[in-house]
């Protein structure tokens, strides 16, 4: 097949260069002038035909693939500044598409009409200021109003939380945190504060490097998938523990680079639940076709509908396959899927799961494996950082933390 | 080589000086053998054919790896194991004999495709091409500043080429980490297997590269600014030659840039230094680094990357400019406003590199300052547009292949160039950053449109530089083919991009959002192979046409008004054999005074105004 394949394109390449020296020789018999003037004609009447069917196919394939894309039928953004993204983004086709059709229009066109032909001479205009001004400024007028719509949406949609809302109650804090190849989540718990981490403390037992000195730690639960309220603003915080990834929502119109060594953050609010989505998704006939095409009795693509978190910045060789689900749900349902969640310290740090998620755990209990005297005051020095806000005083966190790196636990595992 | 005769000569026009350049009886001295003729030459001319035909090479492995991993994307349940001859242990084929692409491979491909189409083939194929064959032969110069340099500028070229073919062939592979090459993916060794030795020659091949654009772009400077013919003042300048300098300038001002950062990164892979990893715990293990920045490394990437595009981009403005004004046999519309809007994107280019990083955690403030100079150049970009469009008006158009490439060359910069204000805006760039819809707009626009540019330079200065002409009916096939390929291949591309698909996926079947566009990306990919055997059909033409194509009779068969059509058809190192001509007006005087061209060593008449005025 692929052999045959090649052996007739090859045979085409023959024909055509076969054609190109004929066409060569009847021009050089039929006379240059002539042989140019009939060509003039012809790609400039093929000039129109390309244009006329480009402009159809870029409206006909918009129409066809229109509810595909966000923003158009049913995927709407589902959060609060999404709308905003695709408002502008809609907008700026708007002004784009008449730029497109007219100055496309007038190329072909103008290249039809002033094809080189018998008796036409070209007219000498070498420039005109007064069009140059005008077609100076439009363009200007245009993109100042792009600007400023556009850096509007953009310091809405980027806005960090306001010093004086509260966690818990004004927003909730979750951490998205990138490795090859996954996500790993981190709720703050009943504390509505994620604990400190250090990366030198990641382990198998540890994927944050939580810090178990800090008791904001003790409650922070680890979920295999992101649940969160409708309606409520969530900062996501998002780092990396290996390379870049970037945490990438497409349905909400958020996505942010997970960066080693420096938290960056993201904060959005959903505004439709999942369930409220896959309503959105009825009546599209490719959202009714069975999610497997070999089994028509399998679920519909609607039915099976999740919100997906992916990764999208190249981070190796798995990049294709960082995927978390994402479930919007109701306030209530939210508070009853939080008490279901365990904290991470309680279930595999101290194994004990205590009656209360809130109930501060021993603080001894930290298990670390310190190599060489060189990480211990790093250690030790992030210690100090975290501990700052937990209105510890200095000297009693720098005795703990040399009375744990002094005394390691060779194997990491937890001391019972 | 075929011998190269020429069947009549014009006689030269008579005004010129005479720089005792043929003293020497032999012509060029300094290229008696065929060594010092055709291998390390100094002429002007054989080394934009020595950059030519080393970026043609460039440009076909290039493509060839865009088909692999099309097929991949375009037919993921095909079994490729009949790549295996060629591709070796890079295709994994199972028990049952189904060969798919090893995705370490697949990236790595990825990454080639970028990094030689970006640098290889656009920027040394392109620019070096054009700016060795036309500086010297339209401002009226026997040679570049210094042949020597100039000739080390394509063979440091060679050897970056020479280390980057080889990377290909190593154990762990060539580098994988995306043509960026974004620490701590490139930094770390661990982090994938073409970050390993792959990223070493990768990093040691682009330095020597960057000294290649040095050597040539200080020439190119240097040419232009001392060594134009009498009477060539600076606005006299044919549009290629300002483009020309204006890339260079460019290329000086970022690629040491370029340089440092990947010294940085060498630093950063071998000395154990930290200037772009803080934090890492890979393979089971934390690293030392602390302190270092990634962030930092993608400021020092883009200052040069983005200037880059223009770098690729601004020579085919001015060889299209040329071409189209040649061939409608009229006046470039709007000489000076082609001349400021060069400076003007040129400047820009400097100030907007972070536009590429709006979502990489940089500050969202200052995010601000770049929207806002990204989306101004969209405003000299408009002037050019709308002036190449007007050079058509009232025009008598020539249609052959490089006029066409020209008209083609328009309407890409339109569809790519409008896209980018889409991207340039900040707010938007968060859904459309890192998705298809990228990947269609600047394909489109640097990509696709500085080949096309590419394509109307070749077919139109073929005969200057073999004596012949290539064929006219293959050329337009070739056009017309790669014209509607090239919007079948990256139209579809903005809707996936829409869906929020995001580019350097593997495979989409992972995620329901990204899986529905099976479909579409088979007719991509079937449209990149049309498209890859038409580039071929070029090929055969191109090298055809070398020794067999048309011969060029007259010396000057465009009716064209620069200074390199009054060069002797089979013209040696020097140029003109003998005095070089003096220039009396600018070079778009086509239709003026009801004659179809006046060249530019044709003295103005009593009362006649230059550069088109009237007053």
């Amino acid at each position: 097949m692929g052999a045959l394949i090649i052996l007739s394109l090859i045979l085409l390449g023959v024909v055509l260069v076969q054609i190109g020296k004929v066409n060569e020789l009847s021009a050089s018999i039929r006379g240059e002038e002539e042989a140019q003037e009939s060509a003039n004609r012809n790609h400039a009447i093929i000039g129109m035909g390309f244009m006329i069917s480009f402009l159809v196919f870029v409206i006909a394939s918009f129409i066809y693939y229109k509810d595909s894309m966000l923003g158009y039928g049913p995927l709407e953004a589902a959060s609060i500044h999404g709308v905003e993204v695709d408002n502008i983004f809609n907008v700026t086709m708007v002004i784009t598409g008449i730029v497109f059709f007219l100055t496309h229009i007038a190329l072909f066109w103008y290249a039809y009409k002033y094809r080189g032909r018998a008796g036409h001479k070209a007219k000498f205009i070498p420039h005109d200021n007064r069009l140059e001004i005008i077609w100076m400024v439009i363009p200007s007028i245009a993109m100042a109003f792009l600007v400023i719509y556009g850096l509007a949406v953009w310091n809405m949609a980027m806005a960090d939380i306001p010093e004086n809302e509260v966690a818990g109650k004004d927003f909730i804090e979750i951490e998205a945190n990138g490795q090859q190849f996954g996500w790993n989540l981190r709720y703050p718990g009943a504390d509505n504060h994620l604990g400190a981490t250090y990366y030198k403390l990641i382990s198998s037992d540890n994927p944050f490097g939580q810090v178990w000195d800090d008791p904001k730690n003790h409650d922070d639960f680890q979920p295999s998938e992101i649940v969160l309220p409708v309606n409520k603003k969530v900062r996501v915080r998002i780092t990396s523990r290996d390379v870049l990834h970037n945490f990438y929502l497409p349905h909400f119109r958020v996505k942010m680079d997970a960066v080693p060594g420096m938290p960056t953050y993201f904060v959005f609010t959903p505004t439709k639940t999942t369930e409220e989505f896959k309503e959105g998704l009825k009546g599209y006939p490719e959202w009714e076709k069975p999610t497997d095409p070999t089994d028509p009795s399998s679920n519909s693509r609607r039915e099976d509908f999740n919100f997906e978190l992916a990764c999208a910045e190249l981070c190796g060789n798995g990049h294709f396959s960082m995927k978390k689900l994402v479930k919007i749900v109701t306030e209530e349902e939210y508070q009853a899927w939080l008490t279901t969640q365990t904290s991470y310290y309680a279930a595999n740090i101290t194994g004990e799961v205590p009656e209360k998620v809130d109930t501060p755990a021993p603080v001894d209990a930290a298990p670390e494996v310190i190599k060489d005297e060189a990480e211990e005051t790093t250690v030790i020095d992030a210690k100090v950082e975290e501990a700052v806000d937990d209105k510890k005083t200095v000297e009693e966190v720098i005795e703990k933390a040399v009375e744990e790196v002094v005394e390691p636990v060779e194997d990491g595992t937890t001391p019972k | 080589m075929a011998s190269i005769d020429i069947t009549t000569q014009e006689e030269l026009h008579g005004h010129g000086h005479d720089d005792h350049h043929d003293d020497d009886h032999h012509g060029d001295k300094f290229a008696s053998g065929f060594f010092s003729r055709y291998v390390f030459s100094m002429d002007h001319k054989t080394i934009a054919k020595q950059f030519l035909i080393t970026g043609i090479i460039w440009a076909i492995i290039g493509a060839a790896m865009s088909i692999v991993f099309r097929l991949q994307l375009g037919f993921p349940e095909e079994s490729m194991a009949w790549l295996r001859p060629i591709l070796g242990k890079w295709i994994i084929v199972d028990a049952e004999g189904f060969g798919t692409l090893d995705p370490d491979f697949y990236y790595a491909l990825v990454t080639m495709h970028g990094t030689i189409l970006v640098f290889f083939v656009l920027t040394a194929g392109l620019s070096g091409t054009f700016s060795n064959l036309l500086i010297p032969l339209q401002i009226g110069a026997r040679d570049m500043a210094s042949p020597m340099l100039n000739m080390f500028s394509y063979w440091f070229f060679f050897l970056a080429g020479a280390i980057m073919f080889a990377s290909l062939f190593l154990n762990t592979g060539p580098f994988s980490g995306g043509w960026t090459a974004y620490p701590p993916l490139s930094a770390v060794p661990a982090a994938m297997d073409g970050s390993k030795a792959g990223m070493t020659l990768w990093t040691v091949s682009l330095v020597f590269f960057v000294v290649s654009v040095l050597l040539g772009g200080m020439n190119y400077i240097t040419t232009v600014i001392n060594m134009r013919t009498k009477g060539m003042t600076m606005l006299r300048m044919p549009l290629p030659i300002w483009a020309f300098l204006v890339t260079a300038i460019l290329g000086l001002l970022s690629f040491p840039v370029l340089a440092a950062a990947f010294f940085l990164l060498i630093f950063d892979r071998s000395l154990g230094t930290s200037f772009f990893i803080s934090e890492i715990f890979i393979n089971n293990a934390p690293l030392e680094n602390v302190g270092g920045s990634p962030i930092l490394y993608q400021h020092l990437f883009w200052f040069l990357g983005h200037p880059e595009v223009y770098i690729i981009i601004l020579p085919a403005f001015g060889i299209v400019s040329e071409v189209l004004s040649v061939h409608s046999r009229k006046p470039i519309f709007g000489y000076k406003a082609m001349v400021l809007s060069i400076l003007a994107i040129a400047f820009l280019a400097f100030i907007v590199w972070a536009h590429h990083m709006f979502m990489t955690g940089m500050n969202p403030f200052i995010a601000n300052i770049f929207v806002l100079f990204t989306l101004i150049i969209a405003v000299p970009s408009a002037v050019k547009v709308f002036n190449w469009i007007a050079t058509l008006y009232g025009g008598a158009i020539r249609f052959n292949a490089a006029s066409l490439f020209g008209i083609g060359f328009v309407s890409l910069f339109i569809s790519g160039g409008l896209t980018g204000i889409f991207l340039g805006n900040s707010a938007i760039d968060i859904q459309l950053h890192d998705t298809y819809f990228v990947v269609a707009h600047f394909h489109i626009v640097m990509g696709i449109a500085a080949f096309f540019g590419m394509f109307a330079g070749i077919y139109h200065w073929f005969p200057r530089m073999y004596g012949r002409f290539m064929n006219e009916t293959l050329g337009r096939i070739h056009f017309w083919g790669t014209m509607i390929c090239a919007y079948a291949i990256f139209w579809p591309m903005h809707y996936i991009g829409m869906a929020g698909v995001p580019r350097r996926y593997y495979t989409f079947e992972q995620f329901e959002a990204f899986n529905q566009f099976s479909s579409m990306n088979e007719f991509i990919t079937v449209a990149a192979i049309i498209s890859f055997a038409l580039q071929i059909l070029f090929v055969i033409n191109f090298f055809y046409s070398i020794f067999y194509g048309k011969k060029q009779k007259v010396m000057n068969p465009y009716g064209a008004n620069t200074l390199e059509w009054t060069v002797p058809v089979n013209a040696g190192h020097g140029n003109w054999p003998g005095p070089i001509p003096h220039v009396y007006r600018w070079a778009y005087d086509y239709g003026k005074d009801g004659r179809e061209f006046i060249p530019q060593t044709e003295p103005l008449k009593e009362g006649e105004y230059d550069m088109g005025d009237h007053h």
